[in-house]
């Protein structure tokens, strides 16, 4: 089984967390003035890159908090864990989403 | 017999290879029609270009081989109680096509209309599947509720204690769903479409698109450039890498999706059952295997495997139904990668560019799609409009919010 590191909690077991798909999408500040071609970017769109991606994970099984991490949708390989609110780490190779 | 006199060269006494099935051409400068993707899909439309629509100097390009993809990789349900309109449209003009498939392709597919059984497990779920068979039946599709009891006439080593965590309440029930044999199709689809003169091209992984003023006029590939009138994408799960080579953002997530089969054993399935509840589906194949599968792994993936905790989920939730297979081992288990959309409908569409045409996002469930997606989107190439029966299935519906929310609504994924 993969281990997932929590920048909270450390390694532990895939199955104690939840994907919570693409990282650094807000939600629009002031929903009602978007377009409809804005709105629906945030609703139906998210990046599919085979390759680096950041997203979002849910510590569900120890710190219940949610963190921020780039995996390699290829190799499944994580190659960092941040907070939320920080920025994306430099990776080589790895465009900043957003 | 293989000949094993001392003596003997190893093999010399082997049978002949067998017929190709289809030509293994190299590819031309030009072609009418490229098709990107040598799936199901793909391979099936070109089949219907070339036989329907009159367009016969297509290219199929395929990056690894023929229907290795989730062609290969499916468990194969055959089914159209689907809830809308607009899906039970176009899942059962593929199905009225399953049925007559064998003789228009010459080939045998072993296409068994053996029944599908959807479970309800809950009270809601009892509401949602009598909700759809009552659409089903509105639309012309045979469809019937049948209650536990009747769920184990129709497949008798169905569990329907009381006793357990997700007890049978009863099923919707579409006798004339089924499987066939997914290898077969494949091949029957590209021996066609090979001898009406359609290229078939293998090892050739399309790179980049080419896009002059707004119109689409050849590709990229590792086997060089190839110019074409109209180029058709049919990528599975690989559609959002794709399209990203025009410009074009598509609403779609790349998810692994496993399936596994058990060792050889006596007759024991009559027909397929599928439980979203359980997240467990089950048919068993003419060889012998149960073929068993479960819903996608939560993240995005193109890595074609997935992970073991959602196989052991799996398994228990089949095991819970089906006690008997408590002592059948596990034989092999494989990943597909599926292109799932925020409604779980497809979409066929023209796009922004001129001859560039989508079909993706079949998801979970688009080997049943295969003849109909064929015939709908030859014909939405040859005639650069869709075809009616994919007229709701267009990109732009993400835009408009008219969705076929498939997901909520059938309850049932595959
Ligand atoms: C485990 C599993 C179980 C399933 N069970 C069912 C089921 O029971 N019933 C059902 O109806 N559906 C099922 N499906 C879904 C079904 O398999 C798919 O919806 C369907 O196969 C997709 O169409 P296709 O056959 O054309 O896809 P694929 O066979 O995946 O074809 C796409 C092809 O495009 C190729 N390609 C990608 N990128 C490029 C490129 N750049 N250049 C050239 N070629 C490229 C790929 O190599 C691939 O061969 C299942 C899928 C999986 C994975
Ligand atoms: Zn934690």
């Amino acid at each position: 089984m993969q281990l997932i590191e929590c920048p909270n909690c450390g390694k532990r077991e895939e199955i104690e967390f939840h994907y919570g798909g693409q990282a650094h999408i807000a939600y629009p500040e002031d929903p009602a003035a978007t377009t409809d071609h804005e709105w629906s970017d945030y609703l139906f769109f998210r990046d599919n890159p085979k390759g680096p991606f950041a997203e979002r994970w849910y510590h569900g099984g120890g710190c219940r908090r949610w963190f921020n991490a780039v995996r390699d949708t290829t190799s499944y390989r994580f190659l960092a864990v941040y907070q939320p609110g920080e920025r994306m780490p430099a990776l080589p190779g790895t465009r900043v989403t957003r | 017999m293989l000949d094993t006199t001392p003596g003997t060269a190893p093999g010399a006494a082997l049978p002949d290879h067998p017929d190709f099935l289809w030509r293994n051409p190299d590819p031309k400068k030009v072609y009418d029609v490229v098709i990107v993707g040598g799936g199901g899909h793909g391979i099936a439309t070109a089949y219907y270009l070339a036989s329907r629509y009159g367009i016969t100097n297509v290219a199929v390009l395929e990056k690894g081989w023929l229907a290795g993809g989730n062609m290969a990789r499916n468990t194969t349900i055959i089914r159209s109680n689907y809830l809308w309109d607009e899906s039970s449209g176009i899942y059962e003009h593929s199905l009225k096509m399953w049925e007559g498939l064998e003789e228009d392709l010459g080939y045998p597919l072993l296409f068994s209309q053996r029944g599908v059984l959807n479970l309800a497990h809950s009270l809601q779920d009892v509401r949602d599947s009598k909700r759809r068979v009552n659409a089903n039946v509105l639309n012309g599709v045979d469809a019937e509720w049948v209650d536990a009891d009747g769920v184990k006439e129709l497949c008798p080593i169905v569990n329907i204690s009381p006793d357990v965590r997700y007890p049978v309440l009863g099923a919707t029930y579409q006798p004339r769903a089924g499987i066939a044999k997914h290898d077969y199709v494949a091949w029957g689809y590209a021996r066609a479409a090979s001898a009406l003169g359609v290229d078939l091209i293998q090892n050739c992984e399309v790179t980049g698109l080419d896009v002059r003023g707004g119109r689409v006029v050849g590709v990229q590939t590792n086997r060089g450039t190839i110019a074409a009138g109209k180029v058709a994408l049919a990528a599975a799960g690989h559609s959002s890498v794709v399209a990203g080579f025009a410009g074009i953002r598509l609403p779609l997530q790349s998810h692994p999706l496993q399936a596994l089969v058990s060792e050889l054993l006596e007759p024991v399935h009559p027909t397929v059952v599928m439980s979203n509840a359980v997240h467990v589906y089950v048919s068993q194949a003419h060889k012998g295997e149960l073929v068993m599968g479960a819903g996608v792994d939560s993240y995005n993936g193109f890595g074609q495997r997935g992970a073991f905790h959602i196989i052991e989920r799996q398994m228990s939730a089949a095991i819970e139904l089906f006690p008997v297979f408590a002592r059948a081992h596990l034989l092999r288990t494989w990943g597909g990668i599926v292109d799932v959309t925020p409604d779980a409908s497809p979409i066929v569409s023209l796009t922004d560019v001129s001859g560039l045409y989508l079909n993706c996002g079949w998801g979970t469930g688009g080997f049943k799609a295969t003849p109909g997606v064929g015939d709908t989107f030859a014909a939405t190439i040859a005639n650069d409009a869709p075809h009616p029966l994919v007229a709701a299935f267009t990109l732009d519906r993400f835009r408009t919010g008219a969705l076929v929310d498939e997901h909520g609504a059938a309850a049932v994924a595959h």
